[in-house]
């Protein structure tokens, strides 16, 4: 008996010590979410107090019926397809680049790391200076190599406006990759390159046979995440295009935060964006099990 | 090996949800309530625009000289992009954050019908009403009820490079219509002056609805019909606007850039010498002007917006107002800071930024000094001005506008479709 006590006085001593990171949690967590899905069901259409319509599942009926929705999610779906194999691309060859035994090989991680280190509103800012069609440098450089005779309007047209979205983001997070890699690239037992090397197989060959079969622990957590993160991009879009032109770089975390905060539609806000958590929670399972396996794989 | 009585993850997860669900039935929808008055002193806090208009510096003396004529209030500034102003004050609505708020002629509806800003209707004195501009009071009213207090008093102007013109051979006079400025803009393309002589702010942003309003009201078109349940700018003046504005791009006399530019771009666009024409807010003579900044300084021309075939040259009713927050704990020290900014003594000193929303202004000579060239203009512009929609979902209705028309400029729609798909779009939201 007392031992049992004992042990529940250390119980609730431990909830003690837990309740300030629990109010935490609750407050800035829990609550919110519990109140955008309370509020998803009714017709909120004021940040103010007061009594809304409760119209059921009629906010979640009307956001799969509206075609700015579906607009949005295509999108959506071409910027995390693009910039996720992209950065998957350039963040392989700066990985392998990294792990080569270079001289100055430091130096080149620091530099690798900076894009990364900027605040998205920074690189964000950075690359409408670059873009900009009168003072941008692009058009500078380019009218000077003789490439263009005009100045482009690199952000005027929306699927080109997309895509320089895109580059804007690959730019930055291709370093977070790079490292992902590099960090999987460091578990491979240098031996298994020699013995491929002894047994007659060039670099090319000994990358697509030892080493990328090697890194698929790795390649598949990389790309779970950044699709995750993609999925969810705002920033990048709120600063660059505001989702212009022509809606054309509107995606569905923007598309949420226009219905919600400018056209006060709290309740449809709050259901578009509990159908965007349902994705990302089903992306979050995927990324959940894929890293148990490798754990799994890496222990066996 | 559990023990009894021991709070388990799950249990204790499962208390919190419980928690947080009867705190979220509790709390009903929204937090906040309503605001009072205080007792006239204390700590206030203010949101203003850092675009167009007072600049930041010019807010930051006021608030000084404020603080100097009442030392019992103290007041913080905080400053947002235009863009990020609505969205800012409608987010911080619930917690009280600001206890005075800068709001565009287009909200009053919206905020007003929502209690977002505070009813002054019985505040505004005879004076009040009989010494500011008729425009200028229009801003912050809906429905017979005031919101606030006229601050920024604006409209778009066309703003023109003589020395362009000079070497054209365009007379200054032709820019009286749309007609003219479009073939003064052929002549300084075809002499090569300037590759796209005409720069907009055709951002799909409320800028592009403001540039949009200006040509339809030239056109004699309008947004409603009489009984403002459904949309009419896509036929007449509405239609013809956008078919104008297209033609520009088609023509190659509008920079391309202009899908992509706010007041900002264009303002800096024009001082580089890179355009010819701009439409712009008062700010854009002075700062065309500056030598720091500006490469054109001394070379500014302003004029009233141009007429289209009809003899229409309204000016889009570009006003703000600033109203005191409806959940303000402090709303006596918040009106006394409002009163005080949008005093004449006050607005006179600053007329080279905006121009004073008080009648008496314009003939007081530090205001006609200041601004030579923009009082006589803006003195006749003013009492011609052309308003947004006043409907309450304001905000999601320019959305479907700038979307299709930006459909139209940047994608090739065709102007008739584009304009008919906003309608389409608008029934809901006028419904």
């Amino acid at each position: 008996m007392p031992a049992s006590r004992d042990r529940r006085g250390q119980a609730w001593f431990a909830l003690a010590l837990l309740l300030p990171a629990a109010v935490v949690v609750f407050g800035v967590v829990l609550y919110p979410a519990l109140r955008a899905l309370y509020i998803s069901f009714f017709d909120v259409d004021s940040p103010m107090p007061g009594a809304y319509p409760f119209v059921g599942i009629g906010n979640y009926r009307d956001v799969f019926t509206d075609p700015q929705v579906w607009s949005a999610a295509g999108h959506t779906v071409y910027f995390t397809l693009v910039s996720t194999a992209a950065e998957l691309v350039f963040g392989m060859l700066l990985a392998l680049l990294m792990n080569a035994p270079l001289r100055a090989r430091w130096l080149l991680r620091a530099i690798v790391i900076v894009p990364w280190a900027l605040p998205t509103i920074v690189n964000g800012a950075m690359w409408n200076g670059i873009l900009n069609s009168q003072s941008g440098v692009l058009n500078a450089l380019l009218t000077q190599l003789h490439l263009i005779d005009h100045y482009v309007s690199w952000l005027g047209s929306p699927f080109l406006a997309l895509n320089l979205v895109i580059v804007a983001d690959v730019w930055k997070n291709t370093s977070l990759v790079a490292f992902f890699l590099l960090a999987g690239l460091q578990t491979i037992p240098p031996q298994l390159s020699e013995a491929a090397r002894v047994d007659g197989a060039g670099p090319v060959r000994t990358f697509f046979s030892v080493t990328l079969p090697l890194l698929r622990p790795t390649i598949a957590i990389v790309l779970v995440l950044r699709t995750m993160e993609a999925f969810k991009v705002f920033d990048i879009i709120y600063v660059m295009t505001g989702g212009g032109p022509a809606s054309g770089t509107q995606t569905v975390t923007f598309l949420t935060y226009l219905k919600a905060f400018s056209d006060q539609r709290y309740g449809y806000g709050s259901a578009m964006a509990y159908l965007i958590v349902i994705v990302i929670l089903a992306l979050s399972t995927i990324y959940l099990r894929l890293l148990r396996q490798s754990e799994m794989g890496g222990a066996t | 090996m559990s023990v009894p009585n021991e709070p388990s993850r799950r249990g204790f997860l499962g208390l919190s949800a419980a928690a947080g669900a009867t705190l979220l039935l509790g709390s009903a929808c929204g937090g906040g309530g309503g605001g009072s008055a205080g007792n006239g002193t204390g700590k206030i806090r203010a949101l203003f625009m850092k675009q167009a208009g007072y600049s930041e510096s010019d807010i930051r003396k006021m608030t000084a000289a404020f603080h100097q004529a009442n030392p019992k209030i103290s007041v913080d500034v905080e400053l947002v992009a235009y863009e990020a102003l609505h969205d800012k004050i409608v987010a911080a609505a619930p917690a009280h954050t600001y206890d005075v708020v800068l709001i565009d002629v287009i909200w009053p509806a919206e905020f007003g019908s929502k209690r977002i800003v505070t009813d002054v209707t019985s505040k505004v004195s005879g004076g009040i009403k009989s010494g500011m501009l008729p425009g200028a009071l229009a801003t912050a009213e809906y429905r017979g009820h005031y919101y606030g207090l006229p601050w920024i008093l604006d409209t778009k102007y066309l703003y023109y490079n003589k020395a362009h013109l000079k070497k054209a051979g365009v007379d200054e006079g032709s820019l009286d219509t749309w007609d003219g400025v479009v073939a003064a803009a052929k002549k300084i393309k075809a002499k090569g002056i300037v590759d796209a002589p005409l720069a907009w702010s055709w951002k799909q942003v409320e800028a592009l609805i403001c540039d949009y309003t200006q040509l339809l009201g030239a056109y004699g078109g309008t947004f409603l019909t009489p009984d403002g349940k459904s949309a009419a700018f896509q036929t007449g003046g509405g239609l013809e606007a956008l078919k104008f504005m297209r033609g520009t791009l088609d023509d190659g006399l509008t920079n391309k850039g202009s899908i992509t530019w706010i007041e900002d771009d264009v303002l800096k666009t024009f001082s580089q010498g890179q355009a010819s024409f701009m439409l712009n807010w008062t700010y854009g003579f002075a700062g065309a002007n500056d030598p720091k900044a500006s490469k054109v300084a001394g070379d500014v021309g302003v004029r009233r917006t141009p007429a289209g075939p009809g003899g229409k040259r309204p000016g889009v009713n570009g006003s703000m107002a600033l109203c005191v927050s409806g959940g303000s704990q402090n709303q006596a020290a918040a009106w006394t800071y409002i009163t005080y900014l949008t005093g004449a003594s006050v607005q006179d000193r600053y007329a080279t930024s905006s121009l004073p929303c008080w009648q008496a202004s314009y003939d007081d000579p530090q205001v006609t000094k200041a601004n030579p060239d923009v009082v006589p203009v803006a003195k006749e512009q003013l009492a011609d001005l052309i308003a947004r929609p006043q409907v309450p979902r304001y905000n999601e209705m320019s959305q479907v506008l700038q979307s299709q028309l930006q459909r139209c400029l940047a994608q090739g729609e065709d102007p008739a479709a584009a304009l008919n798909a906003a309608a389409d779009q608008a029934k809901r939201i006028l419904a």
